[in-house]
């Protein structure tokens, strides 16, 4: 550590000037400004509460959004976080071809967020694409998938899961983490690798499993692109995720202190979930000693 | 006794390594197949003809039909895609630069010198990674529009030039931590400063995770949708992600074959750059991963 403080400081500074320009001002701001009526062309009103009591009591559009964004997170991040560590639990060898599938499972991760894979998602799930042409084949009837209001969720719900592989990599980075010697000794007593799987490793992991589960989370409440492009959060409403209803409040309709509001709202489930991971980590979380289990 | 049970035991284990092993092989074969062929067969579907698009699974089209290209890149805007990928370009180029520059910095001061609140602000910064950013949008629109820099690059580039992407400076100071200060500390004997050492002596060795943040912030560029559906309202600004939103949403009836060639099209900059760059990048991401 260099003790020129200064210097420091004046390395530090940009991040400084950003987060508090970028970050902490709005972030307050926003709070403020849900507590005001604005529409950009005159100054905010103060209204108090209010629009956080409309949308409580008055808002059936914010209870179906709310509805389904729970729905969504629920029914994407787990199976996103579970197939993220299965994939890299398979993956957790050094034999040739290992680094071609890696990328290979990578990649969705990494275009999965754009328009383009939005659009051509929008394809394979249309009335006579790619998903439904495979479940003739297997003598299923076609589904509309964008059509009805039963099944749209799922359109958007396999696109995020389709996207594991970032969370895949930080799961590769920790299983290798783990001593040998623990699956060693386990041979030695006989353990099935199955059993190995669930005593060894998943314990191991619970700290990485709980970040990613965080950093999913946080993923999940935000997803936008799909929804707004696959399936333009319909039909009836059944894809209107709340960072949807957010965006078109507040940049459609220009509703900025409802907007507010609603974002507010999204940042108290973020928040209120994270707590709860935190609070429950605390019974499934193992966190081996700092000395053993590092190399 | 001992030594023939130890071999019979061996080749046992052998013997269910490589079975374990071919299994292994055929669940990640049978995985990769059902995730990327839908990619694959997009390939090849936007060769064929609209009426051969819908129904059939197969990969190959039936003859090479290069028109749905075409007419995807002439598209019905009053512009071709040249134009939105020269936009797109243009937003990109300017933000890695900045955020590689200010990434970088901030990461030397985090990782190296102990000045006033750096525990407080390493805090922040990790917190912000988590914060929903469709909470910061409002203000931040008002904030821009203020400084008159709606339909403008500005927005979406210079929060960068402040290391507000925390991800990455999150990456560099793990990467720098694991850095032996050895070399660090010659240099300084050898009277180089505080920026020369970070210029000669760390920069060269940070490569990797350099590689990594100029991959995922091209990447993530490339694919920011939200951004300039914000700030932009002239077509002739538009990046290539709300050119092809503007493409789909332009007539009622989806012109498919051309849709899909150009959002193949679209997805190759990001392609190139993963494949070339991935050798590094994945590390870069491995090491910024908590490490259990």
């Amino acid at each position: 550590m260099y003790e020129n403080r200064r210097t420091g400081l004046l390395f530090v500074l940009p991040f400084l000037l950003g987060v508090l320009g970028f970050k902490l001002f709005p972030f307050v701001a926003s709070l403020a400004l849900s507590m005001t009526q604005f529409d950009v062309m005159s100054p905010p009103e103060f209204v108090g509460l209010e629009n956080y009591r409309v949308l409580a009591t008055q808002d059936p559009t914010f209870r179906q959004s709310l509805k389904v964004t729970l729905l969504f997170v629920v029914l994407a991040v787990p199976p996103r976080v579970a197939f993220a560590l299965a994939i890299a639990q398979v993956l957790n060898f050094r034999l040739r071809g290992v680094s071609f599938f890696r990328a290979a499972f990578y990649l969705p991760s990494i275009l999965g967020g754009s328009i383009a894979v939005a659009v051509l998602w929008r394809f394979i799930f249309s009335q006579n694409g790619l998903v439904n042409i495979a479940l003739a084949k297997i003598g299923v009837a076609p589904v509309m998938w964008l059509a009805d209001e039963r099944y749209s969720i799922w359109t958007i719900v396999t696109l995020f899961t389709w996207q594991f592989g970032s969370s895949m990599v930080v799961f590769l980075a920790a299983l290798q983490n783990i001593p040998k010697s623990l699956y060693e000794a386990a041979d030695m007593d006989g353990a099935s690798r199955f059993q190995q799987f669930w005593r060894i490793t998943v314990p191991l992991l619970t700290p990485v499993i709980f970040f990613n589960l965080i950093m999913q989370l946080v993923h999940g409440f935000q997803e936008f692109n799909g929804p707004y492009m696959v399936t333009e959060g319909g039909p009836l409403n059944s894809t209107y995720l709340l960072s949807l209803y957010i965006y078109e409040e507040s940049f459609r309709y220009f509703n900025l202190g409802y907007g507010s509001a609603l974002s507010w709202v999204m940042f108290a489930l973020v928040g209120g979930f994270s707590a709860l991971s935190f609070w429950s980590s605390k019974y499934w979380v193992f966190y081996a000693g700092e000395k053993e289990g590092r190399r | 006794m001992r030594s023939v049970l130890a071999g019979d035991e061996a080749a046992r284990t052998r013997r269910r390594e490589s079975g374990a092993l071919a299994l292994r092989y055929a669940v990640l074969a049978a995985i990769g197949l059902i995730m990327l062929y839908p990619l694959v067969w997009l390939v090849g579907a936007s060769f064929k003809s609209n009426a051969e698009i819908f129904g059939d699974i197969g990969f190959w089209p039936s003859h090479l039909d290069f028109g749905a290209y075409l007419k995807g890149w002439r598209n019905s805007s009053e512009f071709t895609f040249a134009t939105y990928f020269v936009n797109s370009f243009l937003i990109i180029v300017p933000r890695v630069i900045v955020t590689v520059i200010s990434c970088v910095l901030v990461a030397y001061a985090f990782a190296r010198f102990d000045f006033w609140g750096r525990k407080i602000l390493f805090g922040v910064m990790v917190s912000t990674m988590m914060l929903p950013h469709i909470i910061l949008r409002i203000p931040q629109y008002m904030m821009f529009r203020s400084f008159g820099w709606l339909d403008t690059y500005w927005p979406i580039i210079v929060p960068s030039a402040f290391a507000t992407d925390t991800f990455f400076v999150f990456m560099l100071v793990q990467f720098l931590r694991g850095i032996p200060r050895d070399m660090e500390e010659a240099a300084q004997l050898d009277g180089c400063n505080a920026l020369q050492v970070l210029l000669f002596v760390l920069v060269p060795m940070l490569k990797p995770a350099i590689i990594s943040v100029v991959v995922f912030q091209f990447i993530w560029t490339m694919n920011d949708f939200m951004g300039p559906l914000i700030y932009l309202s002239s077509v002739e600004k538009y990046p290539v992600s709300l050119a092809l939103k503007m493409s789909i949403g332009a007539t009622e009836e989806v012109e498919w074959a051309s849709v899909i060639a150009i959002s193949v099209v679209a997805l190759i900059p990001s392609v190139v750059v993963f494949l070339a760059a991935q050798r590094y990048f994945i590390e870069g991401a491995n090491s910024s991963g908590v490490k259990g």
